[in-house]
């Protein structure tokens, strides 16, 4: 029992959730490190963000010519939510390659590391996500109880976020040009889910594919649209608990397969 | 009550060149066929160790002692946990501390107390004990009015000072350490020693790699001489001590 994949992979992941309080010093630690010494710390997080925004927004709401006040909420949040989605996927690459250190020398879960990084990313988000009601202020649109969706959305957004970072740390652990593949993977990603381009603006017969098909678009639907005042649709939904709920326990068993040699690959 | 029994243990380490570790080479080499393998073999296997048994109890003082490349870091790895073993069986009975790298995890830009919590988080060790501990870890450590200014400020003495201080403070039940710590200057040592000497005292097992004859004499009761990977003798530390040190020219 304790030697078959699932379990192995189970159980490390259920030690690293009973060390949530080294998680969370770590994560709070890594963001520290990166403003240390500067007076507005986590805060340029913010600030950076909030520029590229607007100048985003502003610029590509006259390309394809919609008011402003529909745009600009919508690429807000729409790109703060990707730099959280993409982020997640990015860092996980190199999960357990920057915890080497760590994992040679003491015997914690490997699944802290991922945690970790995960838990650094929701704090960053936390950080950007102010601007959102700052955009809604300025362009006088309203937040209704709608938006109260976007939190299960999150957590079930995240869940996924998780299993597949777990899944290409294992894999970037052996193969080393995995993370490069990834990277242009997400670039593309990006352009083709709906972040700076509104849905609306595409034929119905191209959506299927653009939208549908894409897994990205679910997740992000899930936390944006009760945002921006409307339902995500059952099938976003359905698409991302689906991932959720096959993606735990594939990646449950293929990293079980594998945590024993990743200590030997780092 | 500790235990500690190894099972005919190896450890076969794959080591990747730079093609290995590709993914296109690794798909190109399926398309080929293996053809690649016959000539040249993608992974090459180390073997760091072979068919090591041997059992520890409450008591025992196990010294490692072996060339460089002997096999001694790995061995305190699979003890420790970090590896597992690639063939056999590793049964490790009770929580297990190491003194290897005591400055893993000091952040350079932040505070001595801030490095004494991430550093025994790491550890393992609750807050609420750290918290308890704190005073203790900063007096023992000397650095007064220190505490709170950037680890980057300290001399490489209060460094030291600090990750010891932080690290003994887990009593484990089966320790582990690569050469005996000593750090500080004289009025340092002197405190630090006692400190070890208390630690190795109330740990069940202790298990130290080293190169000093002196100190295996001193500490240990039992050693392990391992050469290429395997046992070359396993017996009581005078004996080995003997065998060992009066081989060397």
């Amino acid at each position: 029992m304790q030697n078959n994949p699932f379990s192995i992979g189970y159980l490390d992941v259920a030690a690293a959730f009973k060390r949530h309080a080294l998680i969370a010093l770590l994560a709070w630690q890594d963001i520290q490190q990166r403003y240390r010494r500067s007076a507005l710390g986590p805060f340029w997080l913010t600030i950076s963000m909030s520029v590229m925004i607007g100048a985003i927004g502003l610029v590509f709401s006259q390309v394809f010519k919609v008011p402003t006040h529909d745009f600009l909420p919508f690429i807000a949040i729409g790109i703060i939510l990707w730099t959280f989605i993409s982020n997640v996927i990015l860092e996980g690459c190199s999960g357990f390659i920057v915890a080497e250190n760590i994992i040679k020398q003491l015997p914690i879960p490997l699944f802290v590391h991922i945690l970790r990084m995960v838990w650094r990313n929701v704090l960053i988000l936390g950080h950007n996500i102010v601007i959102f009601p700052l955009v809604l202020i300025a362009v006088g649109k309203p937040l209704g109880l709608i938006a109260l969706l976007s939190i299960p959305g999150f957590i079930l957004a995240t869940i996924n976020l998780t299993w597949v970072a777990l899944i290409l740390a294992t894999i970037c652990a052996r193969y080393r040009d995995m993370p490069q593949m990834v990277g242009s993977l997400i670039q593309v990603t990006f352009y083709l889910t709906p972040i700076i381009w509104m849905p609306k603006t595409i034929s119905a017969h191209v959506s299927a594919y653009l939208l549908d098909l894409n897994p990205v678009y679910h997740l992000l639907e899930i936390m944006r649209a009760p945002l921006l005042g409307t339902m995500p649709t059952t099938t976003n939904w359905l698409v991302s608990l689906a991932m959720a709920v096959v993606g735990t326990i594939f990646s449950l068993a293929f990293y079980g397969n594998y945590r024993r040699r990743i200590a030997y690959w780092l | 009550m500790a235990r500690i029994e190894f099972n005919n243990v190896s450890v076969d380490f794959p080591i990747y060149n730079a093609n290995g570790r590709s993914l296109k080479n690794h798909l190109l080499k399926v398309a080929t066929g293996g053809q690649l393998n016959t000539d040249q073999q993608g992974r090459v296997m180390v073997r760091a160790l072979e068919g090591l048994t041997f059992t520890l109890q409450d008591g025992d003082r196990l010294g490692i002692v072996g060339h460089n490349g002997a096999g001694k870091s790995t061995l305190l790895r699979l003890l420790s946990g970090v590896y597992f073993p690639s063939s056999g069986t590793v049964k490790v009975d009770g929580e297990v501390g190491s003194l290897i790298d005591i400055s893993l995890g000091i952040d350079h830009e932040a505070t001595g107390r801030e490095n004494i919590y991430i550093r025994g988080s790491l550890l393992g060790l609750k807050k609420a004990v750290i918290n308890r501990h704190i005073d203790e870890i900063i007096e023992f450590s000397e650095l007064g009015g220190f505490a709170d200014m950037p680890v980057r400020t300290y001399s490489s003495g209060m460094h030291l000072r600090l990750a010891f201080a932080v690290s003994t403070i887990v009593h484990p039940e089966i320790l582990l350490m690569d050469e005996w710590l000593s750090v500080g200057d004289e009025g340092f040592k002197e405190k630090a020693k006692l400190r070890m000497n208390d630690l190795v005292y109330k740990t069940n097992i202790l298990i130290i790699a080293t190169h000093s004859k002196e100190q295996l004499l001193q500490t240990c009761n039992r050693a392990i001489w391992l050469e290429h990977g395997k046992v070359r003798m396993d017996d009581d530390a005078a004996t080995v001590a003997a065998a060992y040190f009066d081989k060397k020219p």
